[in-house]
């Protein structure tokens, strides 16, 4: 049973907490590939960016002397949501919509979002080194142990939080998106920007309305994952990858596609860089074979390649991905 | 070029007075950096901004001809350069002495068994097997052949890494090295091609991303293949090296070599451009369903030319590590071998190769300065800081300093993309 309990806690929990990151980050970015239809590489820095802008706020703040039994990182979160979405129109006004405006192919504008990626790390290392960083301003975690009668299934307060967080992301999005006039609009343009705009839709309230949710779910993936491991400037650069398979996993501007999409990726990252031979050792006796110290299906060095090969596989047998978004 | 109008004769001259002087302005700019910096700095910064031009020439015929989306450039390069290394160092005759060589030769012979055994499941569905029965079997088998081909290598590549470090170069010329490279890195590029060209540019982008990023985590941690972090040097070079001939003689060569390597290069490539073949690559470019509707196989043109590039990449990566005499994979990152072929291409004009090697040969010259030039500005920085706010520097000024340097990378490519889109050798269109 002990190493059932491992297995929750390893494998589950573990798959729930980086799914959970992977889901928030994804549905931003297939709702940017769906309505601005190109692939946002800067999202990744722009959750580094909300986590290093709450830094500062708990620097400035934690003198205050503010307790209401939660981390201040995560007191701030609203703040930093509402930043992070201003933050993220104005890197469009700056840097996407003059492309826009100028008709350039949406290519141009992935490699314009690279290059904010590029500014945005660079100046993230400029101002604060490449150090690590703790978003809890030296307090500890707090930890629930829930007893089970054998070992205690763990569970970190952000890792609850987080996942708390993200259900609730995707219910009040799911709200929005069917009942709200403006998320109509948003599935609207998303699914024929012409047409919507002959109906009277107005294309920047959308644009506007996608970058509010899209940074604004970032700056909580960022936030959030910052306080699950070290703030670090490259925290969510190596990311990308996960999220761009999960978007287009779950199908190019669907939300839902994406949610699901990040919990596939992050269940299979976590499950097979998992050390499987803990779960069969109770049955080493009866097995036919000697059990190998590690026998997980990728070894750690190698998590990266679990999404990538997603992506391929997801590439070369069903483009469209589960929930059939758009291929053009 | 029989048709060639007199209006377009015309505007040829007028780009190529501009070329002249822009190239000339370059070489007085070397021939500056030789005066300050010294001959033998200026010989090793040509080289280098060499190899990045063939490298910038692989990226200009995918971008500027083809409209592919390229940033695996780093994957490529490191891919080739490797390729090149295994062919060309010396033999480890510590590893084909020992019995750790057969057992890994065996090890390869399941490598392929299993790569044959899925390609003919993954293939199942021409002879009646439902297509998505075929498919769930593909990825079944794919990952249990996965898992046995890792427990197979397992054991062979301890051995080696026990008893002889590890397997050692083929101990063949440089320049069969070099092919090498180029074919390797044309190979990888090949597979990715035929999985991603057919769907939208911004999957190609994604998978080249990973795909870098996936060879280098493998090189890295294949200590029996390339020693790892041990790092591999000495490169052999296909020249007298600087300890035979002198630094002077020695690069010189070398830098003929490159020189003349990146001239043919770009004499077959201009002529393959102005070549109904390059006429087509346009076409399909400017407008894709009206080349379809031609009857040209857009995908396998695209295909020819993605694996042309990477080729290309492949080389130069191979040029630019041999000329260092160094391997390390950890040295392999984004901004060097991807973004700044990126800012070189499209400063330089996309879609003209002379472009591409200026911008190439330019953005490496600055590049290279710009190290010295962002450190003295933050030192001046820091101490009028210190001086006038008392503010104390942090302790990594130095390392931050060059960080500088990532963000200049991003500014120039967006600035780039939105006041210049053309480059400062726009490409010319050829009419004829």
């Amino acid at each position: 049973m002990d190493e059932l309990i491992f297995f929750v806690n390893r494998g589950l929990i573990g798959g729930l907490v980086i799914g959970s990151i992977y889901a928030l980050g994804a549905v931003g970015v297939t709702l940017i590939f769906g309505i601005l239809r190109f692939a946002h590489f800067a999202h990744g820095d722009v959750m580094t960016a909300a986590a290093f802008a709450t830094l500062v706020l708990v620097g400035l703040l934690s003198g205050l002397g503010i307790d209401v039994g939660l981390p201040l990182a995560i007191v701030l979160l609203p703040v930093v949501f509402v930043l992070t979405a201003l933050f993220t129109i104005g890197l469009d006004r700056a840097f996407y919509k003059p492309l826009r405006a100028r008709g350039a192919r949406p290519v141009v504008l992935v490699m314009a979002s690279i290059g904010v990626t590029l500014m945005l790390q660079g100046l993230i290392r400029i101002v604060f080194g490449t150090g690590n960083y703790d978003l809890l301003g030296g307090e500890r975690k707090v930890i629930y142990r829930i007893p089970t009668g054998f070992r205690d299934i763990v569970l970190s307060q952000p890792q609850a939080l987080l996942i708390i967080l993200t259900a609730l992301s995707v219910i009040c999005l799911h709200l929005f998106l069917t009942r709200s006039r403006l998320g109509k609009a948003m599935r609207a343009v998303s699914d024929n920007p012409d047409l919507a705009r002959v109906t009277g839709i107005s294309l920047d309230t959308v644009v506007n309305a996608t970058w509010v949710i899209g940074g604004g779910l970032a700056a909580i993936a960022g936030v959030m994952l910052a306080l699950d491991v070290n703030l670090q400037p490259d925290l969510a650069y190596n990311i990308l990858l996960p999220i761009f398979a999960a978007t287009i996993l779950g199908g190019i501007g669907q939300p839902y596609g994406a949610v699901a999409g990040g919990y596939v990726v992050g269940f299979s990252e976590t499950l097979a860089v998992f050390n499987w031979s803990v779960l069969l050792r109770p049955f080493a006796g009866v097995l036919p074979f000697d059990l190998p110290a590690n026998l997980s299906v990728v070894p750690n060095e190698y998590r990266l390649a679990v999404p990538f090969v997603i992506l391929i596989i997801v590439l070369i047998y069903r483009p469209t991905g589960i929930f059939k978004g758009r291929v053009f | 070029m029989a048709g060639l109008s007199a209006d377009s004769r015309h505007h040829e001259q007028r780009g190529f007075g501009r070329d002249v002087a822009l190239f000339s302005a370059l070489f007085a700019l070397i021939l500056l950096v030789a005066f300050v910096q010294g001959s033998p700095y200026a010989l090793r910064m040509t080289v280098e901004a060499f190899a990045y031009a063939l490298i910038a020439i692989g990226l200009n015929i995918q971008w500027g001809y083809a409209g592919l989306f390229n940033v695996g450039i780093m994957g490529l390069i490191l891919a080739g350069s490797f390729a090149s290394l295994f062919v060309s160092f010396p033999v480890n005759a510590a590893f084909w002495a020992s019995d750790a060589a057969p057992q890994l030769g065996m090890a390869f012979l399941w490598l392929i068994l299993a790569v044959v055994i899925v390609g003919l499941i993954s293939q199942s569905w021409r002879v009646g097997v439902p297509k998505g029965l075929s498919t769930a079997l593909t990825i079944i088998s794919g990952a249990i052949a996965f898992m046995v081909i890792q427990s197979v290598f397992d054991a062979p590549t301890t051995a080696v890494e026990r008893q002889a470090g590890w397997i050692g170069g083929l101990g063949l010329h440089p320049l069969v090295g070099w092919a090498a490279a180029g074919l390797v890195a044309g190979l990888i590029s090949w597979v990715i091609g035929k999985i991603c060209l057919g769907l939208r540019a911004d999957y190609l982008a994604i998978a080249t991303l990973g795909i870098a990023q996936i060879i280098k985590t493998f090189l890295r941690n294949a200590d029996w293949l390339t020693r790892g972090t041990l790092t591999v040097s000495p490169l052999p070079w296909p020249v007298p090296t600087p300890l035979d001939v002198g630094f002077l003689w020695g690069r010189s060569y070398y830098l003929a070599l490159s020189a003349a390597l990146l001239l043919v290069v770009y004499l077959l490539i201009q002529r393959a451009y102005h070549a109904p073949w390059g006429r087509m690559m346009r076409a399909i470019r400017d407008n894709e369903a009206a080349a379809a509707s031609m009857g040209k196989n857009v995908n396998g043109r695209r295909l020819e030319i993605f694996v042309l590039g990477g080729a290309l990449m492949g080389i130069g990566g191979a040029l630019l590590v041999h000329f260092n005499q160094l391997f390390d994979p950890a040295g392999f990152v984004d901004l060097n071998h991807t973004f700044l072929v990126w800012v070189m291409v499209i400063l330089g004009g996309a879609g003209n190769n002379r472009g591409a090697i200026f911008g190439a040969v330019f953005v490496y010259i600055v590049w290279v300065m710009s190290e010295p030039a962002a450190t003295a500005l933050f030192r001046l920085a820091s101490d009028l800081g210190r001086d006038w706010f008392d503010w104390v520097p942090p302790a990594d000024l130095q390392s931050r300093a060059l960080q500088m340097r990532v963000f200049v990378i991003g500014l120039t490519i967006t600035l780039v993309l939105r006041f210049a889109p053309h480059g400062v050798l726009p490409e010319r269109i050829a009419r004829g």
